[in-house]
């Protein structure tokens, strides 16, 4: 069925009677090409990719809760192409790029709405390090304009800009950044693959992956024994435990990130807005909600929950830097389980089994990447190959040190 | 939040600064390969379930903690000073 | 309409409001709500989404309908709840979401084209042209969407934040929580009982009927009185507990001020983290609507809202009162109006075996299967068997049961266990450590059963403290509760299950009909239970409808989670304290107070605040100011205060074996009274910091770093130590703050210094020695991070003011003066010295040519990882000097003339620039590819940013004095 305008008319004419699933709830069969574990946005846009760009569709996507139940429904949201470092740069460049003509292609509405972020510099040495994030954003064919004081003054007229403890020196605007409806891009992918013939499995959990002679042979599920060429492992915060499943230790340390939304208020911040002295970023959603979030809850956990005193430091940026969101109301607090790599950047790539491949790694900055990830994933997975845009992402450049640190911090996991 | 620091007591975890796995209390001789180096600096059992980590009373002792914790409950069962562990 | 001689509110005190421009008349003790009841308005807003009339539901904090602003002299609040609103002289409000008025709101429109705003319709349509979605689409749903508006200004509001702690604490203060509080009170405990609302009593307050043989009402007052006088005990009315977290830690919203008109220094709100060792939930139960076709109209309220607003605040909200409910419990709403006189029209009973015995019509095993009336309900339809009879109301009550308020137990993941019996979901015991549901909160619905939970769960907490009490429980009823859930009225119209965000019984089907299967998947395609109130009153009744929809049970179909917080609260309570420069504690320098004086503009470095320059009259930009000093500094002697690097004093035996081992060179063999700069790698290999240490004794070191890392070097330290060399004889302390320390530095810096000093020293090059300065013991090194022969005094911070002021004002009769932050760094890129600019945590002691530094007879901390082979090779960038005739800027980056600017052809990138009036040129820090092999190439230098694009000069970073001529003199 495809979705129109025209559709939506004709369908509420007729009392909405006509609307079919969005994707079958099919059993799983005994065996597959390629099974991806994990139904998350990266899980579901590697499917959706492996089928339209590769022809691939005898494919299963298992998930052990229902479709888009991690990360992918748990973010802020945020969609930018402005990252520095070679090897980052052109990967997320091309996620951007995708994006751009992600609705088009899935036939869904992801509300992705380009309305320009704002990262916000607090001193000189700050402004310099933006400079050469921009430099780098426009070498790699993205966009970046460099504002002053004032320029930040027009685009945001309600931040303090006078009585705050560290005040505004500019910000540096990325105006194809922006943000999307989480929700619905996990669905447009599901649908899509679905579409293609992807068998999109919901409560099928895997409890093993069988491994004989070095060569992956298929996976063991809540729901019986699969088999399988090809499995790729993409799992986001859990990616530990079902790495293990294969022997694999991996390079990953699962943290807890809050993130909060607002009840509804009528139109009062146009951008995506990040501070620059304490993590705090900010959007309003389509619906009204001001959505925002900051630093990690710093603690290694799985609980899907945090704690008072990043909720309350969060506020407190939030409180310096624009007061007049005071008497919003936060109305619901939630929390992500982040796969922190050493360096912050993620990693798509073989592993030591033949046939299995890992996704993951993505730290907070997972959901803009996920159109890319599933095209390079997919691309990976297909040919054998990495994908020219991802080639950096390896699973073993932590031991070689080949590494692509954006913030700088080292390989403390949760610094990133 | 809170941890019972062995000296300070009981106290909450704005104190407190986080590290990592206890991983890092075993460092690798001077002349390991590298590959016990990525081991101890990159790798992790990252359990979701039962773990050792370590955390700094920042603002209190200036002692480094192991704590043993669960992370899917957040539950602490036990706190000892890395200075003065067993084994 | 207002009922003499019930409720209990303040009649000797009338208040006036004003709602939408309207004045009108209150008591004190009012809410908003039974106010504007009281009033007979009854229309108070207009809905999310299809902008439908809607009026008072509820009487509490669930409240999904009557959002109004708030209008204060200064700002605006959005989204208040006119339930827990309570009216004060001059409380000025207006309603929301509404265009035009509100009884004439154009965006009413959307209630005529509800059918093709079903459920998710958005995802299947504005898809084209791709254009129109940011530029048209988009704009024109945002402007839709939302409820309350904020005024972009500031708020300027005053709010707290406080910790509180206690060995009970008590959440809700109806009879379970009255008893749990009585008991644990009187073993001396110390107890603290939070109430949601500004008046104690929970739902006695509302509901009457006897406790140990007194009305309610006097055995709440009697409980009270004696809690007040307990010193153990702490009543906390109008705050809400709003989260549960990890040992024992509570949130809680205080509303101080919201029901006072605004005066200064009142606070508005307390945001409270309540630590307690047990916590008893006595939160009650939350009524449940039922969905029937039109179930939104303003004047359809829960019945237990009706009880509440006729019994506390002697409102009835209608003339002619109908009542549809499906539990006994229900009737007594019926009884309590019929007593003060007010006409029921009818009891609607959906239960066939129910009674039909009351003083008014009954209708039983009958159901509400429609309504009407444009702007209020005007009458219902009622089907009963196959006939369909209309009843004239002007208020219908309705209650589908109840649900227990099981939130907070939620909030650690726990999830609530579905009881049959109760057609609701109950608390999963132990969810919360220390937590303990009581009362209605955990399916104990009659009185008696509130009073014995409450008093249970006490006594067990009060055993567990190692306490004793003896309290007996009083006698009450013990109705027995059990229901047939009645959840959605079969009929073919749309029937609200949330009226928040205006999700019907056909948007569930719809998602079910989709493939939208799971709870989450329904929640998040309809929004249902996404709106203010969170799906307080429509959550159950939902997932009830899915059920049903999919064929499932409503166990197997699950429920969403509750997440913090139970109710929303304002960013500026929980952020309290952040305003303005309370984000951030605020370090000053001892010569603050001097350097201001001077007229210098002080910034941000870090927490500390330093002086950017000190201006001469004349001098019309900071560059000028900054060149004087550079060429002040070369020439004669400049003063600058460097307190704000981090000091570290480390002592014992093995002292220098512990700095061996945290610097990549030696220390143990510098020698007394002597000084060396040392390079700190992370066990990454990667550069963590720089700076000197100073051998002051045979044990005893001071280590300086730079004023960034200060903390982390501390960490750091205190890690190695205690992780790896616990046993060795050595102790440190950070004693940043015990010294003042100024760098004197140029020609002319000796002359200054010794001009102090009572006997002056002749110090050779990075050598350290004890001084008296005017009786008071210092040190002073012999250190330059400006390439002159430099030094730094430092002496105990309370003399810090007093020396800069009198090194300041010699320098200046030696021709010299201070110099702020742009000098000093002009002065150490001129020189070819790193910051933080440079070691950005991405780069080797190879990368800055310090690769000579890791001593090979040592293992260090980051020795090993150093040798992996990405940190090596000609492929990384390396450390250079840029030179340039024309402005050049930091951020820029570097490609090989004549090749295409991109990032496959990127070279490197600029650090730090800066002016150099020494030189005479345009100087920058960088990383290039290869970068020492290439000095000498030309590079093109490219900010697109900035609109640069310069020719430099590839040299070696040291521009000044490259042979150190200068710093031995």
């Amino acid at each position: 069925m495809r979705y129109s305008g025209l559709k939506v008319i004709a369908e509420g004419l007729f009392g909405n009677k006509g609307w079919t699933p969005a994707w079958r709830n099919p059993s799983p069969k005994s065996e597959y090409d390629v099974i991806i574990i994990g139904g998350g946005g990266h899980g579901l846009a590697t499917a959706y990719y492996l089928a339209k760009n590769h022809g691939i569709t005898n494919v299963a996507v298992l998930e052990k809760g229902y479709l888009g139940s991690g990360n992918i429904g748990r973010n802020t949201t945020i969609v930018r192409a402005n990252y520095f470092l070679p090897g980052n740069s052109e990967f997320y460049s091309h996620s951007l790029k995708l994006w751009e003509g992600l609705e088009s292609d899935l036939n869904y509405n992801v509300m992705h709405s380009q309305r320009g972020l704002i990262n916000l510099f607090h001193s000189d040495g700050q402004r310099d390090a933006f400079v050469r994030r921009g430099n780098a954003m426009i070498n790699q064919g993205d966009d970046a304009i460099l504002l002053d004081r004032d320029g930040v003054r027009e685009h945001l007229p309600y931040l303090d800009f006078d009585n705050t403890r560290f005040p505004i020196y500019g910000g540096l605007l990325h105006p194809r950044g922006g943000s999307a409806r989480h929700d619905a891009v996990a669905w447009g992918y599901a649908r899509g693959a679905d579409r293609r013939g992807v068998d999109l499995i919901q409560n099928c959990e895997v409890t093993g992956i069988d491994i004989e002679g070095g060569v992956v042979r298929g996976v063991q599920t809540t729901r019986g024994a699969i088999r399988a060429k090809k499995v790729g492992i993409v799992v986001a915060g859990r990616s530990s435990q079902v790495a293990a499943m294969a022997g694999m230790r991996l390079p990953i340390e699962s943290h807890v990130l809050q993130a909060f939304v607002t009840e509804g208020l009528k139109p009062v911040i146009n951008h995506v807005i990040s501070f620059g002295m304490g993590h705090f970023y900010i959007s309003q959603s389509d619906k009204g909600g001001l959505v925002f979030g900051g630093d990690l809850d710093f603690y290694a956990s799985y609980a899907s929950r945090g704690n008072l005193p990043m909720v309350e430091h969060v506020m407190e940026a939030g409180m310096t830097l624009m007061p007049m969101i005071g008497r919003a109301k936060v109305l619901r607090s939630w929390g992500g389980i982040m796969d922190m790599s050493p360096d912050g950047s993620p990693v798509i790539d073989k592993t030591h089994v033949e046939g299995l491949f890992i996704d993951c790694g993505w730290n907070y900055g997972g959901f803009k990447a996920v159109p890319a990830s599933g095209w390079c994933m997919a691309h990976l997975m297909a040919t054998g190959e990495p994908h020219e845009v991802a080639a950096k992402f390896r699973l073993d450049r932590f031991a070689t040190g080949h590494l692509l640190d954006e913030e700088g911090t080292g390989s403390q996991h949760n610094l990133h | 939040m809170r941890l019972t620091c062995p000296l300070c007591g009981d106290r909450d975890r704005r104190e407190f600064y986080y590290y990592g796995a206890e991983d890092y209390l075993h460092r690798p001789p001077e002349g390991a390969p590298l590959a016990d180096w990525d081991n101890y600096l990159h790798l992790r059992d990252n359990p979701a379930g039962v773990t050792k980590d370590l955390w700094y009373h920042e603002a209190g002792c200036a002692q480094w903690l192991v704590v043993t914790r669960n992370t899917v409950t957040h539950e602490i069962s036990g706190v000892e000073l890395v200075a003065e562990r067993k084994a | 309409m207002r009922i003499d001689g019930k409720g209990l509110v303040d009649r000797t005190k009338p208040v006036r409001f004003r709602f939408d421009g309207k004045d009108y008349a209150g008591y004190k003790g009012d809410t908003l709500a039974s106010a504007l009841l009281a009033n007979d308005v009854r229309l108070v807003g207009r809905s999310f989404k299809y902008h439908r009339p809607r009026g008072v539901l509820t009487a509490g904090s669930e409240e999904p309908n009557a959002l109004v602003e708030v209008v204060g002299p200064s700002n605006q609040t959005p989204n208040v709840r006119a339930t827990m609103q309570e009216v004060f002289e001059g409380l000025d409000c207006r309603s929301q979401n509404r265009l035009g008025s509100l009884r004439f709101d154009l965006l009413a429109v959307n209630d005529y084209l509800s059918p093709f705003l079903s459920a998710g319709f958005y995802y299947k349509t504005f898809m084209w042209p791709r254009a129109f979605w940011e530029g048209l689409y988009e704009p024109i749903i945002r402007r839709a969407a939302g409820l309350g508006s904020l005024s972009g200004k500031h708020d300027e509001g005053t709010y707290e934040k406080a910790f509180a702690f206690c060995d009970v604490l008590v959440i809700g203060s109806g009879p379970a929580g009255l008893m749990a509080a009585l008991t644990a009170g009187r073993s001396g405990a110390d107890v603290i009982l939070c109430e949601e609302s500004h008046a104690l009593g929970g739902r006695l307050l509302s509901d009457g009927g006897t406790i140990g043989g007194v009305p309610a009402g006097d055995w709440v007052a009697q409980v009270l009185a004696e809690l007040q006088a307990l010193p153990n005990v702490r009543i906390m009315a109008r705050t809400t507990v709003t989260g549960a977290y990890d040992s024992g830690t509570y949130g809680a919203l205080e509303r101080v001020g919201l029901h006072k008109p605004a005066r200064p220094n009142l606070p508005r709100e307390c945001f409270w983290r309540i630590v307690a060792k047990h916590a008893v939930l006595a939160s009650g139960a939350l009524e449940r609507p039922v969905a029937f076709e039109n179930n939104d109209r303003p004047g359809i309220m829960m019945a237990s809202a009706v009880r509440t607003y006729l019994n506390r605040y002697g409102v009835v909200p209608g003339k002619r009162v109908t009542l549809f409910a499906n539990t006994d419990q229900a009737r007594g709403v019926a009884r309590d109006l019929m007593a003060s006189g007010i006409q029921v029209a009818a009891i609607i009973d959906p239960r066939p075996d129910a009674s039909a015995v009351e003083d008014c019509p009954v209708h039983v095993g009958a159901e509400v299967v429609g309504s009407r009336g444009r702007l209020g309900l005007a009458g219902i339809q009622v089907r009963k068997g196959s006939e369909t009879i209309e009843i004239e109301t002007d208020c219908l009550a309705m209650s589908g049961g109840w649900n227990p308020t099981i939130h907070l137990t939620c909030h650690m993941n726990g999830r609530p266990r579905w009881s049959e019996e109760l057609a609701a979901f109950v608390p999963m015991e132990g969810a919360v450590p220390g937590l303990v549901a009581v009362g209605a909160a955990n399916g104990s619905m009659s009185t008696h059963g509130a009073l014995a939970t409450g008093h249970a769960a006490a006594l067990r907490a009060v055993e567990a403290l190692g306490r004793k009490v003896s309290v007996l429980l009083p006698e009450a009823e013990d109705m027995p509760y059990t229901l047939k859930a009645l959840w959605a009225v079969e009929g073919k119209g749309r029937a609200w299950l949330d009226f928040a965000n205006d999700v019907t019984t056909k948007d569930v089907k719809l998602a079910a009909q989709e493939g939208f299967r799971s709870v989450e998947h329904m929640k998040r395609y309809t929004t249902q239970g996404m709106a203010p109130d969170q799906g307080k009153s429509s959550n159950v009744a939902a997932l009830a409808v899915l059920a049903e929809a999919t064929g499932r049970g409503i166990a197997e179909t699950g429920v969403t989670t509750f997440r913090p917080p139970y109710v929303p609260v304002s960013i500026a309570a929980m952020g309290a304290g952040g305003r303005a420069e309370g984000f951030a504690p605020q370090r000053f320098l001892t010569s603050d107070q001097a350097s201001r004086d001077r007229g210098a503009p002080m910034i941000e470095a870090g927490l500390w605040y330093r002086p950017s320059y000190f201006p001469k009259p004349g001098e019309a930009t900071w560059r000028e100011a900054c060149d004087r000093e550079v060429t002040m500094v070369r020439e004669t002697v400049g003063v600058a205060d460097v307190s704000t690097l981090g000091k570290i004093d480390i002592q014992g035996k093995d002292a220098g074996r512990f700095l061996d081992f945290v610097y990549t060179n030696t220390f143990s063999t510098l020698p007394v009274g002597r000084v060396r700069y040392g390079l700190m790698l992370r066990e990454d290999g990667l550069v963590l910091d720089d700076g000197t240490s100073a051998r002051l004794g045979e044990g005893h070191y001071l280590m300086t770093t730079t004023t960034a890392a200060a903390g982390l070097v501390m960490r750091h330290l205190d890690f190695v130590h205690q992780a790896f060399c616990a046993d060795w004889q050595v102790r440190f302390i950070s004693v940043t703050e015990s010294w003042a320390q100024f760098a004197v530095a140029g020609p002319k810096a000796r002359a200054l210094v010794n001009s102090f000093l009572e006997v002056p020293v002749d110090l050779p090059f990075m050598g350290v020695a004890p001084v008296r300065i005017g009786g008071v013991d210092g040190r002073l090194f012999r250190i330059s991070f400006s390439g002159e022969e430099g030094y730094e005094l430092a002496v105990p911070t309370r003399y810090g003011e007093a020396l800069f002021r009198d090194l300041v004002a010699r320098a200046e009769t030696m021709g010299g003066g201070p110099y702020g932050m742009e000098a000093l760094n002009v002065l150490r890129i001129e020189k070819g010295f790193i910051t933080h600019a440079e070691i950005h945590g991405r780069v080797t002691a190879h990368d800055i040519g310090m690769e000579k530094m890791v001593s090979a007879k040592k293992d260090c901390i980051g020795k090993a990882a150093a040798t992996r082979p990405g940190m090596w090779g000609p492929e990384r960038e390396q450390l250079v000097g840029l030179k340039a005739s024309a402005p050049i800027s930091a951020g820029a980056h570097l490609f090989v003339p004549g090749t295409e600017v991109h990032r496959e052809t990127d070279q490197g990138y600029v650090t730090s620039i800066c002016w150099s009036p020494t030189v005479g040129a345009w100087l920058g820090l960088g990383f290039l590819k290869d970068g020492r092999a290439r000095h000498g190439e030309k590079i093109r230098l490219v900010d697109h940013l900035r609109g640069l694009d310069v020719l430099c000069e590839v040299c070696d970073p040291v521009f000044h004095d490259p042979d150190g001529e200068k710093l031995r003199a």
